[in-house]
């Protein structure tokens, strides 16, 4: 017999993230207007999306008979063509993303989450399906899909120092989202994105970075470490550092848009500090383009 | 003690210490810092980089220097560094010190006590016995050496006399100490005739050691008044350089309060002993003046008492038989008040009457006839030392005044007639006045051209005539004339007191000879004769260091004593009150003179000036302190924690540190601040009654009613301030809402104080107890008991319930109600005098000429006024229409309220204006 007290504290410690994080999603969803996801183009669906005068070989029973009976001409009745699509994405757990630099800033992977998971409200609100790409929570649609997104999203076992994106579970002509810090091995993302792309996949690229890792604002003697110990670099000034360190950074950034640009992706970057609806816009619109 | 130019060391071995410092210098340098472990994601990028160069290990030479400065402190600071270190003084066996203590030593008695305690604590080092005399004081038993410790303890109880010690006692005592002893002699530096003598008598005990300050020593002669200046000298030992003292007058201003009256500046000359003062007062201020004194020097010599030599003259004017009405300048004793009224007490009334008075002066201008008993009295007053002045008139020319045998009351006998010079039945010219002779009191005064004579009542030649004749014409014939009667004199003008037989009365000279006939009647310095017999009590004594003290009950002195003026332990110098008079008895004579002891050049003479040790250990510790602090934040910015992040804490103490001085001008800027807002607009207030729902309603409250005036009224006011009692001023209020509630604390004195202020001042409360739905007025509320503990101290006047034709019943409205959530008639208000009437077609009485400091009832009004801050009522009043017709007599009523505090008295004058109107056109 399971000791009651264990199994309810248990169960409290793994419904505790769930709701914070699937709230703060959704409030951050709440932000944007939604609309059914249309493709913009006749189809079917339900919403209207225009009359086109009867051409011949369209059916009788697809004419708006109220329409045409305000004219001469037969109408017929176009419907916006709702089709669900797989959205799948990529979320950075590394241990590099746990860092915040500051008491009230979040950590890139709160953030990092946050936006991911809102982005999911929205998709799934707008009928996609929606999934993580490393297998364990493929592409569905529902408010379920919710809760077992928020679920994963909140997991919190990872190991590494960077993350490197996941492409497993992508689906040939889905459209994907990565959301890391990208500051470790480029390469790894450099093949991600290539075989992404050989899927006919797009997406966006969002990195997440903390204020204090665009600024580097240290001085005097310092032992860098990275976020799991496994790196460190030892300086005398820090402060002579730091042009050289914003000059990598801005060649990171250079690389990972120019990465995209190749691909076909979309590439943003975003601070914690900065506000999370405008990622959410960004990541959104990404979306929405190119369909 | 080791020295080391001008510091001793107490412990000079850990000066050793300082050796080693460059060890200290090498070890520090060799030390790099300590490094900072961060976590930061991005060192993924920061790989490979390589540091410019390796200097910053080493730490920089003035982090080097400041530590070496902190070490080198804390080593020399724990070595005991001692400035000025004393230097112990030889001598041994019992140790006499003999201070002057009289009135010069007053001005630095704490420093003279202060270098005795010094001396005391060395001797007391020196394991020796001590014994302290003061000259004014000495001990009646002989001498008794004690422990020098037990001698430093009592030192406190020393004090000064007011007086200088009596030579022959002194001598005496001196004389008849056995025993050798060093002496330690505190002198005041003034030479006293007994100076060289005693010093022979101690010097034959011992060594003798002066001190003696170096200050001046300056005092202050007796006020002398005369040609209406009031004369002083300041006096001084020595003939030093120039100097300048401020002489204050003191005296009881009108209000009663003792103050500085007047001030006026001494300067010594270079080189001389004395400097005048010579201060011009008006006689009224000068009649008020209790004493003179040096500023700023306490000590007896430095203030003289005044008595009655500086009091206003009483003159007692009686006119004859006036019958002719109205024509002022005629009047026989019109040009004698104008004359007398700057400088003199006038006394009317009749002449029994003001005999009683006892005045300096009776002046009978045109008086022939006294009755008898007035006569006599007369005779008796004049004869004890009183002085008669009288003017002849037609009145004197046509009676049979001293005509035949001399009057007593009278300076000659009198021609029947008088005669006329110059007139139109008559020939020669108006006569003019003769110079005046030296016998003559009125000597020296210049004669103007332009007074002449026309008329005059002439004397019978007699052989006493010429000596009593005191100014005459020009034909000789005497003008004024006066004769000794006693202890007084009789004064007889020739002419009338006004200008009808004479220009005299229009002159300045008239003035002038009024002036010397009147000071000739002061009371002169008593001598010794008028003294004799008589017992005078001490009314205020003088201590030494110049304080005025009520003397309390002692024993009366013989006048023989006062006259003599040997000031003593038996005739300490005050104010000294006899029958009908006060003598002033000071420390300074009028002709004292001040000089400076010479001592011989055998004789040692040190200054007062102690030069206290200093130990620097605790100096030298902070400093220490100090530089490892800036060390601490030197190193803290040298590693990158002052700046990097998580400086958080470092630099919000650092910025804690900075900021503690810029608290104090924030508190200035806050009064500074409220007093802006309070007085740049009209602003209602309310007390603060420490009941944070009380509070806001009391605020609401006012907000609502100054909207209500802001939209109805040409008040404008700004939104209404809290007031608390103890920390805010109150004056720039016109009006203050007091919400009671039985929890409120009792403001402290000093709030009181401000409160009476500001009722007195104009100010306006009202009183609002809040329980007029539940109580009557006073009744057992808790609040109305609240309200009764409140007030007590406050100076509020008696009050009445508010009568129907009060001033705040029309103000602004028309109201006979003053309803607030509750309706009750009970509003008490100050009450009316008890003589106003209701004037016929008038709507309400003059009840009171001010606004009535106080309002007091318990209807709640700030509830019924208040409104938030978009105007939507708060509280509900009544019910339905009923209810909001109570709110709006009730925001009449606080329109009509402030309109009352505003306005005054002003509506009810508005009443006025026709009777005004009317009785103009009239």
């Amino acid at each position: 017999m399971t000791e009651p007290l264990a199994l309810r504290s248990t169960a409290e410690s793994l419904a505790a993230p769930l709701p914070p994080l699937l709230a703060a999603a959704e409030h951050l969803a709440a932000n944007l207007i939604l609309g059914a996801h249309g493709r913009r183009r006749s189809g079917l669906g339900d919403e209207f999306w225009q009359y086109r005068p009867l051409h011949a070989g369209d059916e009788a029973r697809t004419i708006d008979w109220r329409r045409s009976a305000r004219s001469d001409a037969l109408f017929v009745r176009e419907k916006e063509w709702q089709a669900a699509q797989s959205v799948l994405m990529w979320v950075d757990r590394a241990q590099s993303m746990g860092f915040a630099s500051a008491k009230g800033l979040p950590s890139k992977a709160d953030r990092a989450a946050t936006l991911a998971l809102a982005l999911g409200v929205l998709l799934i609100r707008g009928g996609e399906r929606v999934g993580l790409t490393d297998l364990t929570t493929p592409p569905r649609s529902g408010q379920l899909q919710m809760i077992r997104l928020a679920d994963a999203l909140s997991r919190d076992d990872a190991t590494a120092d960077f993350g490197a994106p996941e492409v497993r579970g992508m689906t040939a002509q889905s459209r994907a989202v990565f959301v890391s810090d990208f500051l470790g091995d480029i390469a790894k993302v450099e093949s991600a994105l290539t075989k992404a792309a050989d899927k006919g996949v797009k997406g966006a690229i969002l990195q997440v970075l903390d204020p204090q890792e665009e600024a580097f604002p240290f001085d005097g003697r310092t032992i860098f470490e990275s976020m799991g110990g496994g790196m460190r670099h030892e300086t005398m000034k820090a402060g002579d550092l730091r042009d050289r360190y914003l000059d990598r950074l801005a060649l990171r950034k250079a690389a990972l848009s120019d990465l995209a640009r190749i691909t076909g992706w979309q590439y943003h970057c975003h601070h914690t500090d900065a506000s999370a609806t405008a990622a959410l816009l960004w990541l959104y619109g990404a979306m929405e383009r190119d369909h | 003690m080791f020295t080391l130019g001008g510091i001793g060391f107490t412990a000079p071995w850990l000066l050793l210490g300082l050796v080693a410092l460059p060890i200290l210098w090498l070890l520090l340098r060799a030390v790099p810092p300590a490094p900072i472990r961060r976590r930061f994601p991005g060192v993924a990028l920061l790989l490979g980089l390589k540091d410019d160069d390796n200097e910053s290990d080493k730490t920089p030479w003035w982090l080097l220097l400041l530590r070496t400065i902190a070490i080198a402190a804390l080593i020399l600071g724990f070595a005991g560094p001692v400035l000025n270190p004393q230097v112990e003084r030889e001598g041994s066996g019992p140790l006499l010190v003999v201070m002057d203590g009289t009135w010069a030593d007053a001005r630095d008695w704490p420093r003279r006590l202060e270098r005795l305690d010094g001396l005391l604590s060395e001797a007391s080092r020196a394991g020796r016995t001590a014994a302290v005399v003061t000259l004014t004081d000495l001990p009646a038993d002989g001498l008794s050496f004690q422990a020098a410790e037990t001698v430093r303890q009592r030192l406190p109880s020393l004090q000064p006399a007011a007086w200088v010690p009596d030579e022959v006692e002194v001598l005496d005592w001196a004389r008849g100490l056995d025993g050798g002893a060093q002496v330690f002699w505190m002198s005041d530096g003034l030479d006293h005739p007994w100076r060289n003598d005693l010093l022979a008598a101690f010097e034959e005990r011992g060594p003798v050691t002066v001190f003696e300050s170096p200050r001046p020593v300056i005092a202050l002669t007796p006020p002398v008044f005369a040609d209406g200046v009031v004369t002083l000298r300041a006096i001084r030992a020595e003939a030093a350089g120039a100097a300048e003292v401020t002489v204050n007058a003191h005296g009881l201003d009108p209000a009663g309060t003792p103050r500085t009256l007047v001030s006026a500046s001494a300067v010594f000359e270079p080189g001389a002993r004395d400097a005048v003062v010579e201060v011009s007062l008006p006689p009224e201020l000068r009649n008020r003046v209790t004493r003179f004194e040096i500023d700023g020097l306490r000590s007896a010599g430095a203030v003289s008492l005044t008595d009655d030599s500086l009091r206003r003259r009483e003159v007692a004017l009686i006119a004859g038989l006036d019958d002719r009405e109205g024509l002022q300048l005629l009047s026989p004793t019109h040009y004698l008040e104008q004359a007398l009224e700057p400088t003199a007490d006038l006394i009317d009334g009749t002449i029994g009457d003001i005999l009683l008075a006892n005045p300096d002066a009776v002046i009978l201008a045109d008086v022939a006839v006294l009755t008898g008993a007035e006569a006599e009295a007369m005779l008796e007053w004049v004869e004890a030392g009183g002085l008669l002045v009288r003017f002849a008139g037609p009145r004197v020319a046509a009676s049979d005044l001293s005509r035949d045998a001399e009057d007593p009351l009278m300076p000659v006998r009198l021609r029947a007639g008088g005669r006329s010079v110059g007139g139109a039945m008559s020939w020669g010219e108006p006569k003019t006045l003769r110079p005046f002779g030296p016998d003559s009191p009125f000597f020296g005064l210049p004669v103007p051209d332009e007074v002449s004579v026309s008329a005059q009542v002439m004397a019978q030649p007699d052989p006493t005539l010429a000596e009593r004749v005191i100014a005459s014409l020009s034909d000789g014939t005497p003008l004024v004339t006066r004769k000794r009667q006693g202890a007084g004199q009789v004064v007889l003008f020739h002419v009338t007191a006004n200008a009808e037989w004479s220009t005299l009365p229009l002159s300045g000279l008239f003035v002038q000879m009024l002036e010397r006939l009147a000071v000739s009647t002061r009371p002169a310095e008593p001598t010794a004769e008028d003294l004799a017999g008589t017992t005078w009590v001490a009314d205020e004594l003088l201590d030494a260091f110049g304080e005025v003290d009520e003397a309390g009950t002692i024993s009366g002195v013989p006048g023989e004593a006062l006259a003599e003026g040997r000031i003593g332990r038996d005739l300490p110098p005050g104010l000294y009150a006899g029958e009908d008079r006060r003598i002033a008895l000071n420390v300074i004579g009028a002709d004292s003179e001040l000089s400076p002891v010479l001592w011989p050049d055998r004789i040692p003479v040190e200054g007062l000036t102690v030069v206290p040790e200093r130990a620097l250990k605790g100096l030298l510790l902070s400093l220490a302190m100090a530089a490892l602090l800036v060390d601490i934040v030197a190193s803290l910015w040298l590693a990158g924690r002052l700046t990097g992040p998580r400086a958080g804490m470092a630099a919000a103490l650092l910025g804690a540190l900075l900021l503690l001085p810029a608290e104090g001008q924030a508190q200035d800027g806050a009064d500074e601040a409220f007093a802006i807002a309070a007085t740049s607009e009209v602003i209602l207030a309310h007390v603060v009654t420490g009941n944070a729902d009380l509070d806001r309603m009391a605020q609401a409250g006012l907000r609502g009613l100054s909207n209500v005036l802001f939209q109805r009224t040409s008040i404008e006011p700004a939104e209404p301030m809290a007031v608390n009692l103890e920390t805010d001023e109150l004056s720039f209020f016109p009006f203050l809402y007091w919400p009671i509630t039985p929890d409120q604390p009792m403001p402290s004195a000093e709030a009181y104080q401000r409160l009476n202020r500001y009722l007195r001042t104009g100010g306006m409360i009202l009183f609002d107890t809040r329980d007029a739905d539940v109580s009557g007025f006073g009744g057992a509320s808790a609040n109305g008991r609240k309200l009764q503990q409140l007030a007590a101290p406050l100076d509020v006047p008696p009050l009445e319930p508010i009568p129907n034709d009060h001033v705040l019943t029309r103000t602004f409205y028309l109201l006979q109600d003053f309803p607030g959530r509750h309706v009750s008639r009970d509003v008490w208000v100050e009450a009316a005098p008890a003589d106003a009437e209701l004037i016929d077609g008038m709507p309400f009485r003059n009840l009171n000429d001010n606004v009535t400091p106080v309002v007091i009832g318990g209807n709640d009004w700030a509830a019924a006024w208040a409104t938030d801050a978009a105007g939507n009522r708060l509280y509900p009043v009544g019910r339905g229409y009923a209810g909001e017709r109570q709110r709006e007599i009730a925001y009449r009523f606080g329109v009509n309220l402030v309109m009352h505090v505003l306005t005054g008295n002003y509506k009810s004058d508005q009443v006025h204006v026709p009777a005004l109107l009317d009785r103009l056109g009239q």
